[in-house]
């Protein structure tokens, strides 16, 4: 198992570095540049001051040799300075984590706790009522466009009802808090945002779970059991769930990544300071040295959740090592 | 006992299409029409949907719209399903270094940034519909390849497999007759999902700005609209939501009819 | 009697997007100018009936022809942490300002003095090397402590994080995307505000920043024309907020490549003038919030040219001057041709302004009527900007400006402003214009500048390398428990040091700020 681990990571050097070079290369080479060079349509500003910029950020040197400066740097864990603040990328990005990272954690557990007991009810008798029932309710979930739940709980409990927060992650007078009141306020900040990136997750798992149960439950080895007289819940928890369980794994693996990315969408309806927007801010303003971080940390990311997908796998169908 | 599912979610597909088909016969108005005297009409006889902040006709934006978003969610899934089937086949039956070189390839795929491959590539070429489809479709097929081949890996030490290839059946053979449809249960699950992935894509782009150019309309970019006319023009919403609600509803009715025709 | 006015309470305000910066010579957007601007003070400022007065300056002086500025500073300033603030400030301001190691867009005002001597600990000279009229506007550029500054690389400065200033308000805290707090300077100069706190919040979404409002989350926000004449129309909205309508900061066109020989023809573009109902699209896309304009200068401005009236709205008159110049519809299908090709062109506009998309399409429509195909094509700014714009690459284009208060637009109209990268992106020439450019900014007598000023925008509208669109008003709400506010020329935030909320009706408590 472990000569297997490090071949694997050994293995995920080159690919590591292969994306970097294409997304270096596709990156500046896409039409477009940097807007913080702020010639962005302000007649205040000279010809002169835009050239004299972009020599203050090195985009006058030729191409190849900004990606070798980059990746030397990069060996230092230096990713640079964001064109737009000037402020070091790694701490622009590692303070949008903690929002990004805990909804979406929050949601995945949420997400697992509801959809693995669906599908697998969904799958003891299909097309029943259950099933038919939560498939409509999880497609529907699925197929509402997160913007309008969004709003829709939004005005229901933050202004109808008044319940909760309607926006943010924290209240404008946090810093004055209590520690419990603190942990309080950031739940409640949570809780419709958890809800709505739940509900459009729930579809996914759910499917694949009951997708697979019932291949699982239709396997010659289940019939055997049935027919050794062991009981329903024995046969459906222990035998059938432990094999059907397997595509989620990979799902699972599939979107470790996920968990520190974010969608713009959501995250701009909420007023949530995550990932998402940051990005696409990034990329908006071409603001080089944040999107190659974000590339680069995203690319390291997804790579280490493959592994970690496929050493579930080989953890729980040894025949694939 | 005959299941009606395949059958419905076939039958709304298909007239959905019909519709959008035959757009220019059935839509009342020309999409594009400014009407400057109608802004944000309720429903009415004149207007069945309504009309929007430009007076335009809901119900024949609507119509047109479908072109664009069934094409845009059935083309763009159709072709990364294709892909991955075909990728994810290769590599789970072969194995060795051909899986290892594949998966790399999928690794390096998966953290591409989807979001700014789309972004540049909309933004170098126009961001016409075709191109939509096939930046969705050349970024999506990894999840299906790798759903297969997990599914292939497994099935393929099976008995009815070891007997096919004991009975001397082509390696082909066995992949196209006995692995894929075996392992596709999976795969078409994910495939319903990216249809109605690809769709809400489609209104994501709109609500960022990069979706169809104006005037052509799509059900996610009258979508976008209701998002200004909060609490205002609750038809805005409603038509298009509904629309984009029951076409994922109608292709997993179709899914599912599908799977229980493959017989589990 | 005037009832005693209250102190504390917080102002809490909307913003799209996050202020990027708080160093006032590195800004280059609206969030962070705004914040900024309560931080920081220049050595002069406008006053609510737009003229020019002092701020850190008490006074000044102009001299020889306008080629010397003699600034008297204020003695009675100090900085946030209590250092006084003098003269040496202002020259490390200047120097940083021109130094090519700092990223700062401004410096192009500031190339053009000659010399800049310190008389004394509060006195400066700035000696110009030609007159140059917007000279004096520019000195309105936010000063820098040089006691903090002076050894510190300001492109990576924690300043930029942390700034210290003059200014009403101090710096409180800043959470990235979420929210910037200041809090009221006790010992400022004018006075100290009434207000306590001032807090900006970052709520990109629109709706979001409604629904908001609803909940009463926020004090303050610009508005869209849908929100002002209907969403906002409500028992609810009147009972709490009131809504303002001041005249805006900028104006809408749809500006013609002249290089293009489809636009060459002056009898062309004024056609489309005439195809074109502007009070139309002003009464579509902002609901009756606008003025229709003839010029590019702000309508309510000393240099706005009254006497140029608008062309009517007049289909027969456009295809009368379109068929003058060489355009007819000869095969009856509905498009004008010559030497039978078509008279159709793309407009291009920038991604994310909904309002342009639909001017577009309004466009669209409305030309077609007269015979002219139009397409559209949105494209993202960044794109916009460098395939697009910088490189002349295209027919017509959908922008806005939006004007400062110094109505100098040389480097928008003067045919040397041409090259890639400038900003008479439609290349427009006019010998004449040019020369009255250059004499208006060589001047400072407001009534000479007015008559040149005029005269441009009377030839401009003449020629039409714009079709001059709108000027949308800028259109915001409060929450009504503010008083002291008084709206002028300038808007209403001038003299927001003297807003105040009666103890009762305040939202925010008290929090004592002398850590």
């Amino acid at each position: 198992m472990l000569s297997y681990i490090i071949r694997r990571l050994l293995g995920a050097i080159p690919v590591l570095l292969g994306i970097t070079i294409i997304s270096f290369f596709v990156i500046r080479l896409a039409p477009g540049r940097p807007t913080s060079l702020q010639q962005a349509l302000n007649p205040k500003v000279s010809l002169e001051t835009a050239q004299r910029l972009e020599k203050i950020y090195g985009l006058d040197k030729p191409l190849y040799l900004q990606y070798v400066n980059w990746l030397g740097r990069i060996t230092r864990l230096d990713f640079g300075r964001s064109f737009s603040d000037g402020r070091p990328v790694l701490d622009r990005i590692l303070e949008r984590i903690p929002v990004t990272l805990s909804i979406n954690v929050l949601s995945l557990i949420f997400i697992l706790m509801l959809a693995i007991p669906i599908g697998v009810r969904s799958a003891l008798r299909p097309d029943g009522l259950f099933d038919k029932g939560m498939s409509l309710f999880v497609f529907i979930g699925f197929a509402m466009p997160t913007f309008w739940l969004a709003l829709l709980l939004m005005n229901l409990f933050g202004v109808s009802l008044g319940w909760l927060p309607l926006s943010g992650i924290k209240s404008l007078d946090f810093e004055y808090f209590g520690f419990f009141r603190k942990v309080l306020d950031l739940s409640r900040h949570l809780v419709l945002p958890v809800f709505v990136s739940s509900i459009t997750g729930l579809a996914g798992i759910s499917r694949y779970m009951r997708s697979s149960m019932i291949g699982a439950l239709n396997e010659p080895y289940i019939y055997t059991a049935r027919a050794k007289g062991l009981s329903q819940s024995r046969v459906v928890y222990k035998h059938a769930l432990r094999n059907a369980i397997l595509p989620i794994v990979t799902i699972l693996g599939l979107s470790l990544p996920g968990l520190l990315g974010g969608s713009v969408i959501f995250e701009s309806i909420f007023a949530l300071p995550g990932i998402g927007s940051l990005f696409y801010e990034a990329v908006m303003m071409r603001d080089y040295p944040l999107i190659m971080a974000e590339v680069f940390l995203g690319a390291a990311l997804t790579l280490l959740g493959n592994l970690l997908a496929d050493i579930g796998y080989a953890w729980v169908d040894p025949r694939i090592r | 006992m005959r299941d009606k599912s395949l059958l419905i979610g076939t039958l709304i597909i298909a007239l959905l299409s019909l519709a959008a088909l035959l757009a220019p016969l059935i839509s009342p108005y020309q999409p594009s029409f400014i009407d400057m005297s109608g802004l944000l009409l309720p429903p009415s006889l004149t207007h069945p949907l309504g009309t929007d902040s430009l007076g335009r006709d809901i119900l024949s934006r609507m119509i047109y719209g479908a072109r664009i978003s069934l094409s845009i969610g059935l083309i763009s899934v159709g072709l990364a399903t294709l892909l991955g089937i075909a990728i994810g086949s290769l590599a789970g039956f072969y194995g060795g270094a051909i899986d290892n070189l594949i998966m790399r390839l999928v690794d390096i795929m998966l953290c591409f940034p989807a979001f700014f491959l789309i972004l540049a590539i909309v933004a170098m070429f126009e961001p016409s519909i075709l191109n939509i489809m096939l930046i969705i479709g050349l970024t999506s097929w990894m999840g299906p390849a790798r759903l297969i081949r997990a599914e292939i890996l497994s099935l393929k030490e099976r008995e009815f497999i070891q007997a096919e290839r004991a009975l001397g059946a082509s390696n082909s053979r066995i992949i196209i007759f006995h692995l894929i449809p075996n392992a596709i249960g999976p795969v078409l699950v994910n495939a319903t999902l990216g249809i109605a992935a690809a769709i809400l894509l489609e209104s994501g782009l709109s609500f960022l700005g990069l979706g169809v150019q104006p005037p052509v309309s799509s059900w996610g970019n009258i979508l976008i609209e209701a998002k200004s006319t909060l609490g205002l023009a609750w038809w805005i919403t409603l038509f298009p939501g509904l629309a984009i609600t029951v076409t994922i509803l109608a292709f997993n009715l179709i899914a599912d009819g599908l799977r229980k025709k493959f017989s589990w | 009697m005037v009832p005693a006015q209250d102190y504390g309470d917080a102002f809490v305000s909307g913003s799209i997007s996050d202020a990027r910066t708080l160093n006032p010579i590195l800004v280059s957007d609206t969030a962070s100018s705004e914040v900024s601007g309560m931080l920081f003070n220049g050595l002069v400022k406008y006053d609510k009936d737009i003229n020019l007065i002092g701020d850190l300056a008490l006074r000044w002086e102009i001299k020889e022809g306008g080629l010397v500025i003699i600034f008297y500073l204020r003695k009675d300033v100090s900085w946030h942490d209590g250092h006084n603030f003098d003269a040496y400030d202002v020259e490390f301001t200047y120097r940083k300002l021109i130094d090519p190691k700092i990223a700062t867009p401004y410096s192009g005002d500031f190339e053009r003095v000659k010399s800049f001597e310190v008389l004394d600990d509060y006195t400066i000279k700035v000696t110009y090397k030609e007159p140059f009229a917007p000279a004096l506007a520019s000195w309105g550029m936010p000063v820098l402590p040089r006691h903090i500054l002076e050894n510190q690389d300001l492109n990576a400065s924690v300043f930029s994080r942390q700034p210290i200033g003059t200014g009403p308000y101090r710096f409180k805290s800043w959470r990235p995307q979420e929210k910037i707090e200041l809090a009221a300077n006790p010992s400022y100069f004018e006075k100290r505000p009434y207000i306590d706190r001032c807090i900006y919040r970052v709520i990109p979404d629109g709706a979001t920043v409604f629904l908001e409002l609803q909940a009463q989350g926020l004090d303050s926000s610009g508005i869209s024309p849908l929100q002002y004449m209907r969403q906002t129309d409500t028992e609810f909205f009147k009972k709490y907020y009131r809504k303002f309508r001041l005249p805006g900061v900028g104006y809408t066109y749809l500006g013609y490549n002249l290089n293009n020989p489809k636009f060459k023809d002056k009898r062309v573009r004024q056609a489309l003038n005439y195809a074109i109902d502007k009070q139309e699209i002003i009464n579509i896309v902002l609901l009756g919030l606008g003025r229709v304009i003839t010029g590019p200068y702000m309508p309510e401005s000393w240099a706005y040219n009254n006497e140029v009236k608008a062309s009517p709205f007049d289909l027969s008159k456009a295809r009368a001057l379109l068929k003058e110049a060489g355009w007819l519809d000869n095969n009856g299908d509905g498009w004008v041709e010559k030497k039978g090709e078509a008279f159709e062109f793309t407009i291009i506009t920038n991604q994310g302004n909904e309002e342009r998309i639909k001017v577009a399409q309004i466009i669209q429509r409305r030309l077609a009527e007269a015979g002219v195909k139009v397409k559209i094509k949105v494209v993202e700014w960044s794109v916009f900007l460098t395939e697009f714009i910088d490189n002349r690459n295209f027919e017509a284009v959908l922008l806005g400006w939006s004007l400062p208060r110094e109505p100098d637009n040389y480097d928008i109209w003067h045919s040397s402003k041409v090259k890639k990268g400038e900003f008479n992106f439609v290349s427009y020439r006019n010998e004449t214009v040019d020369s009255l450019l250059v004499k208006a900014r060589r001047t400072f007598d407001q009534e000479e500048r007015k008559g040149y000023y005029r005269k441009i925008h009377q030839i401009i509208y003449d020629e039409q390398p714009y079709m001059f669109l709108y000027a949308p008003e800028s259109l915001f709400i409060l929450h009504k428990r503010f008083r002291g506010i008084k709206p002028a020329p300038i808007g209403i935030g001038y003299n927001f040091i003297y807003w105040w909320v009666l103890r009762q009706e305040q939202r925010y408590n008290r929090i004592n700020y002398q850590d």
